[in-house]
C-alpha cells in the first residue's frame, strides 16, 4: 500500500524556516536525511521531495485563447504543502508510524507537527 | 498460442533454470543469501553473452559454473576481509572456500525448497514476493522494481532485507517437516496468489507496460503443480488462476474501464484456459480433502462454462459459497454467497443475509459491503438508496477502476429513465 505523508505550512513558513537559528537548522537537515536514508534502507521509500517556497507559486489556468494565465499565490489559503513522502508499506499503520516519526522533526515553534497521511489509490481489485 | 520469439526463448529456458541453479548452489555453499546474488549475476552475464555467443551445450551447468564463480570471488574477498580483521585481532583466518568439482546433481525438489523459503511466514507478504520473484522466478531486481512501482534501490534494499531476515531464522534447506508442511504451502500458495492478483487487475490501461505477474504466478504454480501433482488446493490454485486469467481480455474496456461479469463479451474469453483449468478443478475435487482454492475455482468453472451470463447455473455457485462459508469465516465469502443467494432466491434473500454483516468489524471502513447492498438494491428498484451506497463506496474504495466503476454505476442509475 502506497501512501503521501505530507507536511504542511503556513503562509510564511518559509521564511521563518530560514530564519531558525544554525543548530536548530542543521539537526532539521540531518534529520531529513537520516529519515529519508532510514526509509531507503527499510525498502519502503518511493519518493521525497521538497517544494519550493509558496511565495514563488503561482495560480494558473487557460485562458480564451487557450493560453496560459498565471496570478499570484492563492490569497486566501492559509496553508501550503511544503513537501512529502511517498512510501509503500504493509499496513496503514505503518504508514502512520513513519508519519509519527517524521513529525518530531527538530524545528521551532509547535512540535511535533502535524503529518498528513493520504492513502494513493492503486489500480488493484480483489478478483475473488 | 504463437511460439515464443527467440529472445523470449532465452528468457523462458533463463528463467526455469533459475531456481534448479540456485537450489544447486545453495547446496553446495549453503549461504542462500550470497548464492541468490551469484545466481543473479550469472543469469544476467547469460542474458548478455547467449545471444551473441549462442546458447551453451549445457545451459544449466554453465550456469553454476559461472554462479560458483562469483561465489568464489565472493568468499576470497570475504576471507581477505576476515583475515584484515584477524590481523588486527590477533588470530588465524579459517579457510572456507568450498571445493568446486564437477556439476552439482539437480534435485527437482529444489523449486520447492526454495518457495518454500521465500514465502517463509517471517516475512511480510511484500517481501516475500519480492524474493520469490527473484529467486524463483528469476526476475532482475529492475523488473520486479517496474512491476510494483518503486524505485529499483527500494526493491533491491526489500531484497536484501528478506534475505537477511531467512538468514536470522536459520531456516534450513531441505522441506519443511510433516507436521507444518501443510501451514508452509499455503503460505506458498498465498503468496502465488498475491502475485496473481497484483498482475492480473493492474495489467490494464496506463499501466500496460508492466511485467506480467499474472503469467508469472501461472508459470511458477504450474511449476509447483508439476512437483506436487497429487495437491488438490495446489491444482485448484492453478485452476483458479486459469479460470480468472481466462477473462482477461474481455474483463476491461478501451480505457481501463471494468466491465463486470455479466456484459463481457465472451467470445474473448480463452476457451483453452478455460479447458484446462475446468479440467484441473474436476480432477482435483474428485480427490476429496476439498480446499478453499479448489472451491473457489470451481466457482469461477462455474462462471466460464456458461454460453451467456443468463445461463449462469446459480443454484450451483449458491451451493458452493455455502460449503465455502462453512469452511472459512471469511466476510468476503460471505458477501457473495449473498449476492449468489440474491440470484437464486431474488434480493430480499441477499439483502437479508447481509444484515448480520453490518457488524463484522473486518469489514468497517471496507467498501465491499456498500457495493453489494447497492447492487442488490438497485435490483430491488429502490434506486435511490442504491444511488447513495453506490457514492459511499466509491468515495471508500483506494482502487481507481473500482471507484470509476461504482461513480458511473451511480450515475447511470440517478440519471435513469
Amino acid at each position: 500500500m502506497k501512501f503521501m505523508l505530507m507536511l504542511n505550512t503556513e503562509r510564511d513558513g518559509y521564511t521563518r524556516y530560514m530564519s531558525w537559528p544554525k543548530e536548530v537548522l542543521e539537526a532539521n537537515v540531518a534529520f531529513m536525511i537520516a529519515f529519508n536514508k532510514q526509509l531507503s534502507a527499510a525498502g519502503e521509500l518511493v519518493s521525497a521531495e521538497g517544494l519550493a517556497s509558496p511565495q514563488q507559486a503561482k495560480l494558473v489556468r487557460a485562458g480564451r485563447d487557450g493560453k496560459p494565465i498565471t496570478d499570484g499565490v492563492f490569497p486566501e489559503s492559509k496553508e501550503f504543502l511544503a513537501g512529502y513522502w511517498i512510501v509503500d508499506v504493509d499496513s496503514a499503520e505503518r504508514a502512520y508510524e513513519l508519519a509519527a516519526e517524521a513529525s518530531t522533526a527538530p524545528g521551532v515553534g509547535d512540535a511535533p507537527l502535524w503529518v498528513e497521511v493520504r492513502e494513493i489509490m492503486s489500480g488493484r481489485q480483489d478478483i475473488k | 498460442m504463437t511460439l515464443p520469439k527467440p529472445d523470449l526463448r532465452l528468457e523462458r529456458l533463463l528463467r526455469d533454470l533459475a531456481p534448479q541453479v540456485l537450489g544447486a548452489v545453495v547446496r553446495r555453499t549453503r549461504d542462500f543469501a550470497a548464492c541468490e546474488d551469484a545466481v543473479q549475476e550469472a543469469l544476467i552475464a547469460a542474458a548478455a553473452q547467449w545471444p551473441r555467443d549462442g546458447v551453451p551445450g549445457n545451459p544449466r551447468g554453465w550456469l553454476i559454473q559461472v554462479a560458483l564463480r562469483r561465489m568464489t570471488d565472493h568468499v576470497r574477498s570475504e576471507i581477505a576481509r576476515r583475515g584484515r580483521e584477524a590481523v588486527v585481532a590477533g588470530e588465524t583466518p579459517a579457510a572456507v572456500a568450498p571445493a568446486f568439482d564437477g556439476e552439482p546433481a539437480i534435485d527437482p525438489d529444489d523449486t520447492l525448497v526454495l518457495l518454500f523459503m521465500c514465502c517463509h511466514p517471517a516475512l511480510s507478504p511484500a517481501s516475500a514476493i519480492a524474493l520469490t520473484l527473484r529467486a524463483v522466478g528469476g526476475l532482475t531486481t529492475a523488473e520486479i522494481a517496474k512491476a510494483f512501482l518503486v524505485p529499483e534501490t527500494t526493491m533491491a534494499q526489500r531484497i536484501s532485507r528478506a534475505k537477511q531476515s531467512i538468514k536470522q531464522s536459520r531456516v534450513p534447506f531441505r522441506l519443511p517437516d510433516a507436521g507444518e508442511r501443510a501451514s508452509r504451502l499455503g503460505s506458498v500458495l498465498h503468496v502465488l496468489y498475491l502475485v496473481f492478483s497484483e498482475g492480473y487487475t493492474s495489467s490494464s490501461g496506463a499501466t500496460l507496460q508492466r511485467t506480467d505477474l499474472a503469467n508469472e504466478a501461472i508459470r511458477l504454480t504450474r511449476a509447483v503443480h508439476g512437483l506436487l501433482p497429487g495437491d488438490g488446493e495446489v491444482a485448484g490454485l492453478l485452476a483458479l488462476m486459469l479460470l480468472t486469467d481466462a477473462r482477461r481480455a474481455a474483463r476491461t474496456g478501451p480505457g481501463g474501464e471494468i466491465i463486470p461479469l455479466d456484459e463481457q463479451d465472451r467470445a474473448l474469453w480463452d476457451a483453452a484456459a478455460i479447458a484446462e483449468g475446468v479440467a484441473l478443478v474436476s480432477a482435483a475435487l474428485r480427490q476429496g480433502a476439498v480446499g478453499d482454492y479448489q472451491l473457489q475455482a470451481a466457482i469461477a468453472a462455474v462462471h466460464d462454462e456458461a454460453p451467456r451470463a443468463e445461463d449462469t447455473d446459480w443454484p450451483q455457485i449458491l451451493a458452493l459459497y455455502g460449503v465455502l462459508k462453512r469452511m472459512s469465516d471469511n466476510p468476503m465469502v460471505a458477501l457473495n454467497h449473498a449476492i449468489a443467494a440474491a440470484m437464486v432466491h431474488g434480493p430480499a434473500a441477499g439483502l437479508e443475509l447481509l444484515a448480520p454483516l453490518d457488524a463484522d468489524e473486518r469489514l468497517r471502513g471496507n467498501h465491499r459491503l456498500d457495493a453489494v447492498r447497492a447492487h442488490l438494491l438497485e435490483r430491488a428498484g429502490d434506486r435511490a438508496a442504491a444511488v447513495s451506497l453506490y457514492r459511499a463506496a466509491a468515495e471508500r474504495t483506494t482502487s481507481v477502476p473500482e471507484r470509476n466503476y461504482l461513480m458511473m454505476r451511480a450515475a447511470r442509475l440517478g440519471e435513469g429513465p
